[in-house]
C-alpha cells in the first residue's frame, strides 16, 4: 500500500543557513511535531529542536510553520500542508541558536524590563488578601493571566521586528495583569516601565498577537488597557 | 524621548485625532458641496474672503493636522527608515513647523 | 512581502492607515502651497485650478479623498479599540472602515 509522503523543508544552521528537504511518511492525525520528530529519529539525528509536553500545555514546541508561528504539537499536518509541503523554521524575531531552536533570552529579558514580576505588599502575618473574582480589575487580569510565555505572539508581531527596543505583546500583557492585581505594590514603576517608544505606545493594534495566540489571549486588549493606564503619566506628578 | 514623553506624544496624537475626526467630516462634506457649487478661483475666494468663522475652523484644522502628522511621521521614520532618537524627534519638529507654516499661510491667503 | 502571518484584517487595517497617513502628510504641503497661490492674486490660483482640471489630476484627487476617508475610518477604529471597553464586534471595525472609504469615494465621484 502506498504511503503518502510529506515534503518537509527544515531550517538548518543559525542566522546563516539553508532549508533542507526531507520526505516524511504521512500518518493519520499526524502533527507537525510528529513530522519533526520523525526526521530527527530516522533521517537526520543532527536536527535540533525543542519540545516537552507534546500536548499543548508548555509552549516549548513553538516554531514557524508555513510562515506562521504555531505550537507544532497542536498543529495537524492536514490543516497546514494543503499541497503536501511543509516549511518549518525557528520562531521569528529571535536569534537562532541552531536549526529550529530560537534563543529566548531577549524575550524574557523584556518581560523583566516591563516589570512583569509581582511585587508583594503583605507579609505572612497579614490576613489573606480578599480579591473578588468578579471585580472589574480582577476580570481584566483573569482575561490575560493564562499566558505561558511561549513566544508565538512575540514572533508574530511586526513592531517587534521593526523596533528592537519594543517590549512586545507577552511582556506588556503580563504587566497589565499585574497592574490589575490589587495585591501588587509595583504599579508606579511598572507604568513607567511600559510607557513610551519601547512600551505600549508603540503598539499599532495590528492584532497579529491576538490572531496567533494559541491560548486565545488578546495582548492587544491588555496593551490598550496600559495605554489608558499610562495617561496619568502625562501630567508629571506620579501619584 | 523619555517614557513620559512617549506617553505625552500618544495623548497628543489621540487628542488631535479626535479634533481631526470632526474637522475631516466637515471637510469631506465641504468638498462635496464645493465641487457642486463651483471650483473657479473667484467662486472659492468669494466663499472664503473675510469669512472669519471658516478661517478659525481651518486654523484649528491646520494646527491639529501639523501636530498629528508630525507625530505619525516620526513613528513611520523610526520603524521603516530606522531614524532613531534625536534624528526622529528633529524630523518630527521640522514636519510640524513646515505644515503649520504652510497651512497658516494658505488660510491667510484665502481668507484675507 | 505579504507573509501568511500578516493576512488578517487587523494587519491590513494597519497598512492602509499607515500608507494613507504618509500619503496625506506628503500631500498637505502641496495642498497648502496651491491654496497659498491666492496670495499672489486670484489669477494665480485660477491658473493652478485650470491645471488641476486634467483627468490625471482628477483621478489623484479622487484617490486622495478616499485615502482621507480611509485614514479617518481607521482612526475611529483605533480610538474605539483603545478607549472603549473591549467588545468582540470591534474586530469588524476594519471592514466597516473599508466600506466607509469606498462609500465616500463613490459620493465624491458622483458629485460632479
Amino acid at each position: 500500500m502506498e504511503v503518502a509522503t510529506l515534503r518537509v523543508s527544515v531550517w538548518r544552521g543559525g542566522a546563516e543557513g539553508r532549508f533542507q528537504d526531507f520526505d516524511v511518511p504521512r500518518r493519520e492525525s499526524q502533527t507537525v511535531l510528529d513530522a519533526v520528530t520523525f526526521i530527527q529519529r530516522h533521517l537526520d539525528p543532527t536536527l535540533s529542536y525543542r519540545f516537552a509536553c507534546r500536548v499543548g500545555m508548555c509552549g516549548s514546541c513553538a516554531m514557524t510553520v508555513n510562515g506562521r508561528p504555531r505550537w507544532t504539537c497542536r498543529t495537524h499536518v492536514d490543516k497546514v500542508a494543503a499541497d503536501g509541503r511543509l516549511r518549518i523554521g525557528p520562531l521569528e524575531n529571535l536569534p537562532i541558536v541552531k536549526d529550529l531552536v530560537a534563543d529566548m533570552r531577549e524575550f524574557f529579558d523584556k518581560w523583566a524590563r516591563a516589570r512583569g514580576q509581582f511585587k508583594p505588599t503583605a507579609t505572612r502575618d497579614d490576613e489573606f488578601a480578599a480579591v473578588r473574582p468578579d471585580s472589574a480589575p480582577r476580570r481584566e487580569a483573569d482575561a490575560a493571566i493564562e499566558c505561558i510565555g511561549c513566544g508565538v505572539c512575540y514572533s508574530a508581531c511586526d513592531v517587534v521586528k521593526w523596533n528592537p527596543d519594543y517590549l512586545g505583546p507577552a511582556a506588556l500583557n503580563r504587566a497589565w495583569t499585574l497592574v490589575n492585581d490589587a495585591r501588587d505594590g509595583g504599579k508606579r514603576e511598572r507604568l513607567h516601565a511600559v510607557a513610551g517608544d519601547a512600551g505600549c505606545h508603540s503598539c499599532h493594534t495590528m492584532m497579529s498577537c491576538t490572531e496567533h495566540c494559541p491560548k486565545q489571549l488578546s495582548p492587544t486588549r491588555s496593551i490598550a488597557g496600559l495605554k489608558r493606564a499610562t495617561i496619568g503619566l502625562v501630567l508629571g506628578d506620579d501619584a | 524621548m523619555s517614557t513620559r514623553g512617549g506617553a505625552r506624544l500618544w495623548v497628543a496624537q489621540r487628542a488631535t485625532a479626535a479634533v481631526l475626526a470632526f474637522c475631516v467630516l466637515v471637510h469631506l462634506v465641504t468638498i462635496v458641496y464645493a465641487v457642486r457649487a463651483g471650483l473657479t478661483a473667484s467662486q472659492i475666494l468669494d466663499r472664503t474672503h473675510g469669512n472669519y468663522a471658516w478661517g478659525a475652523f481651518y486654523a484649528v484644522f491646520v494646527f491639529a493636522a501639523a501636530i498629528h502628522g508630525a507625530i505619525g511621521l516620526r513613528t513611520v521614520a523610526s520603524e521603516w527608515l530606522a531614524f532613531r532618537g534625536t534624528v526622529a524627534d528633529a524630523t518630527m519638529g521640522l514636519v510640524a513647523v513646515a505644515i503649520l507654516a504652510l497651512g497658516v499661510r494658505a488660510v491667510a491667503a484665502v481668507m484675507l | 512581502m505579504i507573509r501568511p502571518a500578516r493576512s488578517h484584517p487587523g494587519w491590513w487595517a494597519f497598512l492602509v492607515h499607515r500608507i494613507s497617513g504618509v500619503a496625506l502628510a506628503l500631500f498637505l504641503p502641496a495642498h497648502f502651497l496651491a491654496l497659498g497661490t491666492a496670495i499672489e492674486g486670484e489669477a494665480k490660483l485660477e491658473g493652478f485650478l485650470r491645471w488641476s482640471e486634467q483627468p490625471a489630476v482628477k483621478i489623484v484627487e479622487w484617490v486622495l479623498v478616499m485615502l482621507l476617508a480611509a485614514h479617518f475610518a481607521g482612526g475611529l477604529r483605533l480610538l474605539a479599540l483603545e478607549f472603549l471597553p473591549w467588545r468582540e464586534w470591534h474586530k469588524a471595525l476594519a471592514a466597516l472602515g473599508a466600506a466607509f472609504a469606498v462609500a465616500v469615494g463613490l459620493v465624491f465621484a458622483l458629485a460632479r
